[in-house]
């Protein structure tokens, strides 16, 4: 494959690969006057429209994809995106629709956050949903910052969090972001929250615990009412992390376990696409207790029925981000529900659980499961078997890149060391599980009878093994004109 | 709809296969009285063509869009070469997820690369990251960027900052004991330099400014950059228009420690607010303490140049609690957006854009002014917005533009009750002569 090079590179004097219509307004000169302007941008790229072309398909080209293949992140949750929805999105009333413009001339719009909302709350089993947070990070950020919120009009917000170890590392940086101190829990051999544990570390010192239900282990916390008695108990609250709602949709809802605030990735279980690493949202849905806290604005109906945004909303945390949202993302989310409906909304969790316990029970015996607990939507091996043979879960996963995969996520939870956690999601088909599986238990017959093989994947991608220390060691981060050649092949 | 994709049988094989007999079986975990056991209650499912109906006539329902629009205040009308639509599109980069195995990623890394070189050279910066939300939240990180490394517990805000920004950053600073102050602005629309100097002390660890700033008007960066080196605090620049890096100096030059803002203008349709682009750049001694997605250059082990996610010990998958920030997803597909725009526009057609911009804006201002009843409210040089001072409430004068099928500018009476009979309004090169023209002569009518 051709090496694509940087357009900086590309670039030369006088190329164009755009033109703007004649200034048609009569030119000022004396607009320039004091104030202090640039020749050009330097070394900003200059190519024709043609070379944009090409180097961003052959680019696209270097990229792995769910368009073209299996992709089982554990925890990121890639299923299928559908394309109409990237169409609905695209109507000039959404796309084009100014964030300031009057209420009236955008009622649409408000509909579609209003509809939206109503839906998650009756998925999540909360009630009310703040759309607000750009992804589901920042909606963990709001979630604590409501917690705390509530705490200190009750007269103290407390000073820790309890987080278990298996946790995703947004949950106990976004705790920190909040001012709260974060106290690790060690989950059992089951690989859950010990709930005799937790009722010795709760005390009312302690402002919420951060759960993820489903865990990052796949495995549903069967004592999740218990464990919210427990918190609630002492006067903390009860977080859960909703990365992992794909297992639950249709089956059951975090609201009805106990829990009192809940943020759900709409790029993960509501198919919004994943973008090479955005944009998501992650809307944040809240129990009766902490609604008069949620971030402004807060979209309300007038006496004749038409939506506004109500900034006047005295115990609010604040507003988070400018405008309303990811509104595009909602757009997506909101189609995504409306064309599965409820019984295709019950068939994800079902399906997303049958594929994952199918290679679950696949590779069961080919690589180590360090927990024996049923697990749901996703599945967490380790690299410990291959070990033996000097083989670890890095070289697994680049082995996977030849077969045609991408390889799960790897090295999380941090509690299951050399973790491989394979996520199918639904949408995929049995030939396609039946491909991984057999990818999967050929690399353990190379692992014993040919190691060196893994060591070397991949051997087919664009690039193989990047020297990641280097990177680090010596960083690069942007193109600047007189770089030194690092490789060979300019 | 559904997009299952498999067929009967296969269920039963599967099953077999794990040794269940029914799909219930698979959930034995989940407790009975946690179990919801009943449907959701949420409409039945749509077929495609039925969705699209649905929403279509959703989006005809937004009447604004048939309105002739001068509406900016951090959301920006602006061309956008088709060419960006059309590569951005592709499904090669719309369903991957964030770079984690760079050897089938490099597509999307050599994109971040490009637009962290591209970011660096616009703002004049040495380093950018791969993006930060939007504009708002990425200030709030720039101040706790900037408390990180100066450890003061003061922030002061010089001027008119975009008041959702100002109110984001308080947002995020309260539950960390860091003081957020004002300096208010002088009658040319500007930070009061003086106020600053005078409110400036050794507990301060950055003055955050906007510019052009939330009127529109041009800061001087230089000077208070000076005022901010002098105490040992850092200097911060916002800006939320970034076509105008095209013809500005940029803040680089003119001493900012840290630049962050709204990248929406480059290639990102209005949205309703979102989503958007949020960017940020720093110098190179702040590295360690930078937030957010970094791609790096490095080589394969046949020595092939390749790009990977670098200085992860920064974030919050390694440091997690002790992260420099919580971000996780960011907006990629957003910056892919902003490169092939940036790229597509290039050098010329950047600074052409630019100039456009300052040009008609000034046009719509001067023409504006001739009206009786109409002023301009500050005199210091602006680039694409305005600050208009009707006789009347602009609530008044909008309502009668409206009537009219034109969208005013914004009130900026519920943001500033100083400024009660102001509106801020925005040009771009989207607005022909004859656009403008109209605009005018509606404000005349109006008055």
């Amino acid at each position: 494959m051709i090496r694509e090079l940087l357009i900086f590179e590309m670039s030369d004097e006088g190329k164009k690969a755009y033109r703007l219509p004649e200034l048609d307004v009569p030119e000022n000169k004396d607009v320039l006057k004091g104030i202090r302007t640039r020749e050009g941008v330097e070394d900003f790229p200059q190519v024709a429209e043609i070379e944009v072309v090409r180097h961003f398909t052959r680019l696209s080209r270097t990229n792995f994809c769910i368009d073209v293949g299996l992709y089982p992140l554990g925890s990121c949750t890639m299923k299928y995106n559908p394309k109409v929805n990237e169409k609905i999105a695209a109507f000039s009333g959404f796309s084009h629709a100014h964030p300031f413009a009057p209420h009236e001339l955008v009622q649409g719009n408000l509909e579609i956050l209003k509809t939206a909302e109503e839906y998650l709350i009756e998925i999540a089993g909360m009630d009310s949903f703040s759309l607000q947070p750009s992804a589901g990070a920042q909606g963990e950020l709001v979630g604590m910052m409501l917690i705390r919120a509530y705490l200190e009009d009750k007269g103290n917000p407390r000073k820790i969090v309890l987080i278990p170890d298996s946790a995703h590392g947004t949950n106990p940086s976004s705790a920190h972001l909040c001012g709260y101190r974060v106290q690790e829990i060690k989950s059992n051999e089951r690989g859950t929250v010990d709930v005799e544990d937790l009722a010795r570390v709760m005390t009312d010192d302690v402002a919420a615990l951060m759960i993820t239900n489903p865990n990052t282990l796949g495995v549903f916390e069967s004592d999740i009412i218990k464990i919210c008695e427990i918190v609630h108990g002492k006067g903390g609250l009860v977080y859960m992390d909703g990365a992992n709602m794909n297992a639950l949709v249709g089956e059951c809802r975090p609201g009805d376990m106990g829990v009192d605030v809940i943020h759900i990735n709409l790029h993960k279980t509501f198919s919004t696409p994943h973008g090479g690493g955005g944009p998501g949202a992650g809307p944040v849905g809240v129990k009766k207790v902490l609604e008069p806290y949620l971030p402004i604005p807060v979209i309300e109906r007038k006496e004749d029925s038409s939506l506004y945004f109500n900034l006047d909303r005295p115990k609010s945390i604040g507003r988070v981000r400018s405008f309303y949202g990811n509104f595009l993302v909602v757009v997506r989310a909101l189609a995504y529900i409306l064309s599965l409906g409820p019984n295709g909304l019950r068939e994800v969790a079902e399906i997303a659980v049958l594929n994952a316990n199918y290679i679950r029970k696949s590779l069961e015996g080919e690589y180590h499961l360090k927990y024996k607990t049923p697990t749901l939507h996703e599945c967490v091996f380790s690299d410990k078997f291959q070990k033996e043979y000097g083989v670890q879960n890095i070289d697994i996963a680049k082995r996977l890149i030849d077969f045609g995969v991408h390889p799960p996520t790897m090295s999380f939870p941090l509690i299951v060391a050399g973790a491989l956690m394979i996520e199918p999601t639904e949408t995929e088909s049995k030939r396609d599980l039946d491909l991984f599986i057999e990818a999967m238990k050929q690399i353990a017959r190379e692992a014993r009878d040919n190691p060196e093989i893994l060591k070397e994947a991949p051997r087919t991608a664009y690039v193989r093994r990047l020297n990641e220390t280097q990177a680090a060691r010596n960083p690069i981060l942007r193109w600047t004109p007189k770089e030194s050649d690092l490789s060979k092949d300019q | 709809m559904s997009y299952i994709s498999l067929s009967d049988k296969d269920k039963k094989d599967m099953l077999n296969r794990i040794g269940l007999s029914s799909l219930k079986e698979l959930f034995l975990t989940i407790p009975e009285d946690v179990k919801l056991n009943r449907d959701l209650n949420i409409p039945g499912s749509k077929t495609e063509s039925e969705l699209i109906s649905y929403f279509e006539s959703l989006s005809k329902k937004n009447t604004g869009s048939d309105y002739l629009s001068f509406l900016g205040g951090g959301a920006y009308p602006h061309i956008i070469p088709f060419l960006v639509d059309y590569l951005s599109s592709r499904g090669e980069f719309v369903s991957p997820y964030t770079p984690y195995q760079p050897e089938v990623s490099q597509g999307t890394l050599q994109v971040i690369f490009e637009f962290q070189t591209l970011i660096c050279q616009l703002t004049g910066m040495d380093i950018a990251n791969a993006s930060m939300y939007e504009g708002a939240s990425g200030a709030a990180e720039a101040v706790l960027m900037g408390h990180r490394l100066k450890g003061k517990p003061k922030v002061l805000l010089a001027g008119p900052v975009h008041p959702q920004y100002q109110e984001v950053i308080n947002t995020y600073t309260k539950n960390l004991g860091i003081l957020v102050e004002d300096v208010p602005y002088t009658d040319d629309g500007s930070a009061d330099l003086d106020e600053l100097e005078q409110k400036m002390d050794d507990q301060t660890s950055a003055i955050v400014t906007q510019s052009p700033n939330f009127f529109g008007v041009i800061e001087d960066l230089e000077k208070i950059s000076g005022i901010a080196h002098k105490n040992e605090a850092l200097s911060v620049v916002v800006i939320s228009e970034p076509v105008s890096l095209g013809l500005l100096e940029p803040p680089g030059s003119l001493g900012a420690d840290i630049v962050t803002g709204e990248a929406q203008s480059f290639g990102i349709p209005l949205s309703y607010g979102g989503p958007y682009l949020g960017f940020m750049a720093c110098n190179q001694e702040f590295i360690r303490q930078f937030p957010g997605r970094i791609a790096g250059e490095t080589v394969d082990v046949e020595d092939r140049r390749g790009y990977v996610l670098t200085l992860s010990t920064r974030e919050q998958h390694i440091r997690r609690e002790k992260a420099t920030s919580n971000i996780c997803t960011n907006q990629a597909l957003c910056a892919l957006r902003a490169t092939i725009f940036l790229e597509t526009l290039g050098k010329d057609g950047i600074r052409e854009l630019a100039l456009q911009n300052i040009q008609k804006a000034n046009y719509a201002l001067e023409e504006c002014c001739k009206i009786a009843g109409v002023q301009k409210k500050f005199s210091r040089a602006i680039f694409n917005e305005f600050v208009l001072e009707f006789g009347k409430p602009a609530a008044s004068v909008n309502q009668f533009l409206l009537d009219k099928g034109i969208i005013g500018g914004l009130d900026l009476d519920p943001f500033f009750p100083e400024l009660k009979n102001c509106a801020l309004f925005c040009v771009t090169e989207t607005h022909t002569k004859d656009k403008i023209d109209r605009l005018v002569k509606g404000i005349e009518e109006a008055m």
